[in-house]
């Protein structure tokens, strides 16, 4: 009987996907059968409804937003399996391996440093829209920024429980956009917002919301990753 | 002209870290040979106007990817060791 269902099950998969192959209809000059090819659609519509000057991110989060919900769940599952893998008891983190001791320089300059990697970090994901970079880009500079810190210091430590909460903060904020798309009589992720003027920083719909989620997200989530992984003791130093 | 040059040179450049990185059998400096992999290749992004992968490639391939090998090799070993590659293996199927 398992047997039986799992083989439909895997029948009923096949000719769906089967399906979509064959409805793709590759070689052709359109590859999709529409009436316009795809990227001349996406070029006119980022100018002309959306009123974004990075085509990028128009098609990064609006276009393909589905796309990148699940890149951002691909993320999120690595950082789990990473953190399960690696996983302590809260109270025994806290040795950690120490790279090399840190002189005063180091440890003053990072600290002039900190404030403005930060702040770029922020300026690209709220500017994803206007300036090249996004919420990947920025969330990865905000990271690069606490890693400074933790390698400077060695008892610089960050709040598990904060970055989780502002993890899944922005996820929950992601998820919920894209759901409010629904409640305008859209599909999903349906940008529902006035575009605004182009090239200006309230414009562009939903899409400055979701790459301020997607930067939070990122730039926690590989927070948390450096983090577990600085504080992994090794057989020979351990 | 000036473009084709400059472009060619990154390109060598890239192609000369790789061989040292896969030579080198000091891990620390293969991995930052890595690095300078991925730095000269978001140049060559930035050249070919593709910004948005440029951000990427320098946030990710240069700052985080490098460290985290440069903490792997820290709590590993930091030698490429022919012998010690075999007793580990040994070690590891036992």
């Amino acid at each position: 009987m398992k047997k039986f269902l799992v083989i439909l099950l895997l029948a009923v998969l096949g000719y769906y996907i089967a399906d979509t192959y064959f409805d793709i209809g590759f070689g052709q000059p359109h590859f999709v059968k529409s009436a316009a090819p795809v990227k001349d659609i996406y070029l006119a519509k980022t100018q002309n409804p959306l009123k974004v000057s990075n085509a990028v991110t128009s098609i990064v989060v609006n276009f393909r937003g589905f796309d990148t919900l699940g890149e951002v769940t691909v993320l999120f599952l690595a950082v789990t399996v990473l953190g399960s893998v690696l996983y302590k008891k809260r109270h025994q983190v806290g040795e950690r391996s120490v790279l090399f001791n840190s002189s005063s320089i180091v440890t003053s300059g990072s600290k002039l440093l900190f404030p403005a990697i930060i702040l770029l970090g922020a300026y690209v994901f709220i500017h994803g829209h206007l300036s090249p970079g996004g919420g990947f880009q920025g969330g990865v500079i905000i990271a690069t920024g606490f890693l400074l810190m933790l390698l400077a210091y060695e008892n610089y430590s960050v709040s598990h429980t904060a970055l989780s909460i502002v993890e899944s903060l922005a996820g929950i904020t992601f998820a919920g956009v894209g759901l409010l798309g629904f409640m305008h009589g859209g599909t999903f992720l349906q940008n529902f917002l006035p575009s605004g003027v182009m090239n200006n920083l309230f414009s562009g719909g939903v899409i400055p919301i979701i790459y301020i989620a997607v930067g939070f997200k990122v730039g926690a989530e590989l927070t948390g990753v450096i983090y577990t992984v600085l504080h992994e003791k090794g057989e020979n130093n351990g | 002209m000036i473009y084709f040059i400059l472009i060619s040179v990154l390109l060598l450049l890239m192609i000369a870290a790789s061989v040292y990185s896969i030579v080198q059998k000091d891990l620390l400096y293969a991995v930052m040979a890595t690095g300078i992999i991925s730095l000269i290749l978001s140049i060559l992004y930035y050249l070919l106007q593709a910004p948005d992968v440029a951000l990427t490639e320098a946030a990710i391939g240069v700052a985080l990817t490098t460290i985290i090998f440069v903490i792997t090799i820290r709590n590993t070993v930091r030698m490429e060791d022919e012998s010690d590659k075999k007793e580990k293996f040994k070690s590891a199927v036992k």
